[in-house]
């Protein structure tokens, strides 16, 4: 087995940027900023291989060990659950999960809430501790449509800056929970690569108190 | 009967060194029935890993269940003695994989020790959970905790939010622990340190002690630090760690957890601990300790790929002396070669060699 520590990074704009937190912290791999459709990047000075994953693939790679550790949403580690350690927020991507509706919208606790989601389980969660009975819509993308078309009362989805739901004539009834990036980490390498695990965790936590 | 290793799987290797090093230490096996009376997983639900069982109804009516587990049905059978009961068992059982939501095979090895346990008893429990990781692989890592000081370090707070905290310990998430902390009016300054001191037994006695713990803690911390003693003489002892973010259902765990971790496999592969409140549960007065082992994952770990199917190819005709080439596969095999013989070459197989029988 290699001592390469495997990171897996969100495909995207947050993981261009996170890239860049973990370069600054001492693990760079500049292959990785050629401009090409490669998806795994090797140093092997510095012993650190990423690769781009999915955002919401991340989860997974880190649970199952492919990848040690990964920046992955915290409204994906709500969603799927994943048996990893969460060590730190990184204070990017930040957003909030909320429960947003037709301006018209008036809730009435004498029928099922219809509620259309790409998050299932935090939406179930979210409404079983309210002890209200709904009727979830599994959908995979424009949820915004959902209410205007009657297909739903309400949407559970991630708000950034709420111009997607003002253009749609939607508002925000309620948060649910604030979202932003988090490092993770696989339980078994988090025992075996501690040393570099927690010394990266600790040079990225120095540039989080940057931030703020 | 001698046994060739080279044709064993890893994890029947492993059964048979963790049966003997059970034996040796002087457990005697446990063997059970597949199936069990649902009812005794209904009154113990969140023990399970997975609430779904699967059931089915026995000839006189019954509702039995496929075991999604295998102590409680040792400790229903336990007999209230004086003595200490050493058991361990190999057995299989049904759970739901949560990546899959469809019901898995998985093949349980452990051990329980059950009766008025002193010390010692805890000792060896860990000793056994420590060299059964070895008798795996050498790079293990096995990680102690212990539910009582986590509890009396928790002691006060809301059921709900307890739960959410303990969940916060598990993931070694500070930054959402201090905020659910400061959202509800909790102290976390302790929650945080026990959250983050980790360390070889040598080392956890000061690290502990310099947390300033409350009086209802002194006793866990007591315990760690006896342990701790005795366990520094292992020769695993450097690979035996505390880390207390290992945590296990409170309503059940009492003293010492634990779990195990081998390089190149994802979950941890044993889990174990002190239950004494699942015994006051099921009406038994006495204390009880153990763990399991799941095999299902050493299938992936050391996996290497024959790089043939067989030794050597025999090819035969229907119109060939039979007897004259079952005398030659005899005589083959007993060489030490695999044979297959084959009237014509199966598609896509990968021989040594190829023999023609003439």
């Amino acid at each position: 087995m290699d001592n390469y520590i495997n990171i897996a990074l969100p495909k995207g704009r947050l993981g261009e940027k996170v890239y860049d937190m973990f370069e600054r912290a001492g693990y760079p791999c500049p292959s990785i900023k050629e401009n090409n459709r490669k998806l795994i990047f090797e140093n092997p000075e510095k012993q650190v291989r990423y690769f781009w994953v999915k955002p919401s693939d991340v989860a997974i790679y880190v649970e199952r060990g492919a990848a040690d550790i990964g920046v992955a949403g915290k409204d994906i580690l709500l969603e799927y659950e994943p048996d990893i350690y969460e060590l730190l927020d990184l204070d990017l991507g930040k957003c909030r999960m909320a429960v947003a509706a037709k301006e018209s919208f008036r809730d009435n606790t004498d029928k099922t809430l219809r509620v259309a989601t790409k998050f299932v389980n935090i939406t179930k969660k979210y409404y079983a501790g309210k002890s209200r009975d709904i009727d979830v819509v599994k959908l995979n993308g424009s949820i915004e449509i959902a209410p205007i078309l009657g297909l739903s009362d309400v949407i559970v989805d991630i708000v950034e800056t709420g111009t997607t739901l003002k253009e749609n004539n939607l508002k925000v009834f309620e948060t649910i929970v604030p979202i932003s990036a988090r490092l993770i980490a696989n339980k078994s390498s988090y025992k075996f690569k501690a040393d570099k695990i927690t010394n990266i965790r600790a040079k990225l936590s120095e540039q989080v108190i940057k931030n703020d | 009967m001698e046994l060739k290793s080279e044709y064993m799987r890893t994890e029947e290797k492993v059964i048979f060194a963790l049966r003997e090093l059970y034996s040796k230490y002087g457990y005697a096996q446990f063997k059970m029935s597949k199936f069990e009376e649902y009812d005794l997983y209904v009154k113990n639900k969140d023990f399970l890993v997975s609430d779904s069982v699967i059931t089915f109804n026995d000839t006189n009516g019954r509702l039995m269940a496929l075991k999604p587990d295998v102590t409680l049905s040792i400790i229903k059978n336990s007999a209230e003695t004086e003595n200490v009961q050493k058991l361990y068992y190999n057995e299989n059982v049904y759970r739901v994989s949560k990546n899959t939501h469809s019901f898995k095979e998985i093949m349980q090895t452990g051990l329980e020790c059950i009766g008025s346990l002193d010390t010692y008893n805890i000792c060896e429990v860990v000793t056994l959970a420590a060299k059964s990781l070895c008798a795996i692989s050498e790079n293990f890592v096995l990680d102690i905790s212990h539910m009582g000081l986590i509890s009396s370090v928790l002691d006060g707070i809301d059921v709900d939010i307890k739960k959410q905290i303990l969940q916060y310990i598990s993931e070694k998430n500070t930054h959402d622990l201090v905020a659910l902390c400061e959202k509800e009016n909790i102290d976390s300054s302790i929650i945080v340190a026990l959250v983050n001191v980790s360390g070889t037994s040598e080392e956890i006695k000061q690290k502990l002690a310099a947390i300033p713990f409350g009086e209802n803690s002194k006793d866990a911390i007591e315990e760690i630090n006896t342990v701790a003693d005795i366990i520094t003489s292992l020769p695993e002892n450097n690979k035996i760690h505390f880390d207390f973010s290992i945590v296990n259902d409170m309503n059940y765990y009492s003293g010492i957890v634990f779990k195990g971790y081998i390089e190149g496999i994802p979950t941890g592969i044993l889990s174990g601990g002190r239950y004494d409140l699942l015994m006051s549960k099921m009406g038994k007065k006495t204390g009880a300790i153990g763990f399991a082992v799941y095999l299902d994952f050493l299938e992936r770990f050391m996996e290497e790929t024959k790089e043939y199917d067989t030794d050597i190819l025999l090819l035969y005709n229907d119109t060939d002396r039979l007897s004259e080439v079952l005398k030659t596969v005899d005589t083959l095999t007993s060489q030490g070669s695999r044979v297959l013989a084959e009237t014509s070459v199966p598609e896509g197989l990968k021989y040594k060699t190829l023999l023609r029988f003439e």
